[in-house]
């Protein structure tokens, strides 16, 4: 029972940084078709901008608290700064152009966005434990957890009850789905499609940054940080079918608990089973396993 | 077969590079061993690209080549060159065929997703388990050829030089063929392809073996250059990332280019990593942006441009 609730709540929290992750991914993909390999990035500088700053407030002996608004600043800086000039800088000049060349444009940002955070940061890994041991932690049926991990599914449902929120019941949601469905329909309707491109890329951006600011905490902060969650989110997308929230949801869901499974009962397959599941779905729902119809425009 | 100009030049050119070989500094033939292996898995991405499929995941191939010579060497202490090549060439392309009849239904971000999930999965695999070195990989024994041990390093890189610039002068025979052209067209129109009697599926299968068969003998050839392989560097999506890199920075103009451009790969990142260790891979993304934006023929159209006229055949 035990390992089952332990299981269970790392699968939890794993699949909830996933999700903020490839939230962000997902909307990028939806609206704009780009596959965005530099959306590791975001993360990993959301991480290291929290992560440094959490550590240099604490040395200033201000209360830990304020860790928790460095990290919602952290990931909101890092996503409009990086969003912003990425989307009017590269991007924007590319959209004519093929979607393979788009990816492998965010590839070579992704490179040199890791650099920039070797040389901003340094190579040596941050630890900033502070929000987490603010927490503490808690009994819970027999096991004891960091409270900081459990708010992090919290996050989580807030960013999914979020989008859904803003993408059904708001003006801009239309408006971005008009946008989805037919790109060309959109402008000729008067849609300001170049605004909702920067802002939706924006968007994915903050919610690239935050999963890496509120992760922080809890791991070493160290280079190779972006590699290794892109391809992670590439899963968790392709699984759930890309370009849709409630894929992704469920994409992580299935790759966070999967993993926790696999790191508690036979940790040599930990990452196989991972990629083993999106070889799988690409074969056999290439669209994903939650993909909605989509409609033949001729 | 060698009354054009491109093999002219590739058989010109084996000749002054293993000439030249052997009276160069061991830093230059290192960088031609490296350049040239890696050159030999661009030529089949450069296929590949030609028709239009990018793959994010032939580090798949290019690790199977390379662990079949780490696990050949560890296992059962073959260290013959012609033995070592032959099995990641074997292995990698009977691969490459099986998962070809797969791959060939895909295109466009779902090729390079489904290549990529591939890899990782073998990533995954080597990573965790303890028999194949986990994440410390394999020293690889010095390569005998026919039983004899060289003192130098000379010998493999002839036997690189002239195994890639064959593989070169096979590609470029292939490009000329019918088959071969279908590249282009299949990127272009793939219904008009089949309109004129060919399947796509299958002249994408065959350009995808044979990519894994180059990929194979690449990562064979890298391993036996390096002494080493692990996973970070042979498997990894990166690595992959990397070959991509290349292909598109090369450009798709000529056999030619995949060795100017894994050679220029191998000096850039030698000398950005001498100037600048910490931003190498800045300098090398800023290039490959570069490239995407103002050349997107890569730098094998510069040469045609600078060549002018002279290079048309």
């Amino acid at each position: 029972m035990e390992t089952f609730l332990t299981i269970l709540l790392d699968g939890l929290q794993f699949s909830s940084y996933l999700f903020i992750v490839s939230a962000g991914l997902t909307i990028i993909f939806g609206v704009m078709k780009i596959l965005n390999v530099a959306h590791g990035s975001f993360y990993a500088w959301g991480a290291y901008t929290s992560a440094f700053f959490i550590g240099k407030f604490s040395d200033m002996g201000l209360p830990d608290a304020l860790g928790f608004l460095i990290i919602v600043a952290a990931a909101i800086v890092v996503g409009v700064i990086l969003g912003f000039i990425i989307e009017q800088g590269i991007l924007k000049h590319m959209y004519e152009r093929d979607e393979v060349l788009i990816v492998l444009a965010t590839f070579g940002l992704f490179l040199i966005l890791e650099d920039i955070i070797l040389i901003a940061f340094g190579t040596d890994p941050y630890f900033a434990y502070q929000p987490m041991a603010l927490l503490e932690s808690v009994e819970l049926g027999g096991i004891t957890r960091d409270v900081y991990g459990i708010t992090l599914i919290g996050v989580a449902a807030v960013v999914a009850v979020g989008c859904w929120w803003l993408l059904n019941k708001t003006k801009w949601g239309t408006l971005l789905k008009a946008v989805i469905f037919d790109r060309e329909m959109g402008i000729s309707m008067g849609i300001n499609v170049p605004l909702v491109y920067t802002l939706t890329f924006i968007g994915g951006a903050i919610l690239g940054g935050l999963g890496g600011a509120y992760i922080a905490p809890t791991i070493s902060v160290a280079p190779g940080l972006g590699a290794e969650v892109i391809v992670l989110s590439f899963a968790v997308v392709v699984v759930g079918g890309m370009g849709s929230i409630a894929g992704a949801a469920i994409g992580s869901l299935i790759i966070g608990l999967l993993r926790a499974i696999a790191v508690h009962e036979v940790p040599q397959v930990e990452l196989f089973v991972v990629f083993a599941v999106m070889a799988v779905v690409l074969v056999f729902r290439p669209e994903g396993l939650f993909a909605p119809a989509k409609p033949r425009k001729i | 077969m060698f009354n054009d100009r491109t093999a002219k030049f590739l058989l010109l050119a084996a000749l002054v590079i293993c000439v030249g070989g052997a009276f160069a500094p061991n830093w230059i033939v290192n960088q031609f061993m490296f350049g040239f292996s890696r050159a030999l898995a661009i030529l089949g991405l450069m296929v590949l690209w030609r028709t239009g499929l990018v793959s994010f995941g032939h580090a798949f191939y290019f690790g199977l080549g390379a662990y079949a010579v780490a696990i050949l060497d560890s296992k059962l202490g073959v260290s013959d060159v012609f033995l070592r090549l032959i099995a990641g060439v074997v292995v990698a392309g009977v691969a490459g065929f099986l998962i070809g009849f797969i791959m060939r239904n895909y295109r466009d971000i779902f090729f390079a997703m489904l290549n990529t999930a591939i890899s990782m999965v073998l990533f995954g695999i080597v990573v965790k388990t303890e028999s194949l070195g986990s994440t410390d990989g394999f020293a690889i024994s010095a390569s005998t050829i026919f039983g004899a041990s060289p003192e130098t390093k000379y010998p493999l890189f002839v036997i690189i030089t002239l195994v890639s610039l064959t593989a070169a002068l096979a590609v470029n025979f292939y490009l000329k063929t019918t088959f071969g052209k279908l590249t282009t067209a299949i990127r272009d129109n793939e219904i008009r392809v089949e309109y004129l009697g060919f399947s796509v599926a299958h002249a994408i299968h065959l350009k995808y073996s044979m990519s894994a068969i180059l990929a194979g003998g690449a990562g064979a050839l890298m391993a036996m250059s390096l002494g080493q392989v692990d996973p970070e560097s042979m498997i990894n999506w990166t690595v992959s990332g990397e070959l991509v890199f290349i292909t598109i920075m090369a450009g798709p103009g000529s056999v030619i280019a995949p060795f100017i451009g894994s050679l220029v790969f191998e000096v850039l990142r030698t000398y950005a990593f001498e100037l600048a260790p910490q931003a190498w891979q800045l300098i090398m993304g800023a290039a490959f942006l570069t490239i995407i934006f103002f050349l997107p023929g890569g730098i094998w159209s510069l040469i045609e441009k600078l060549g002018g006229k002279k290079n048309e055949k």
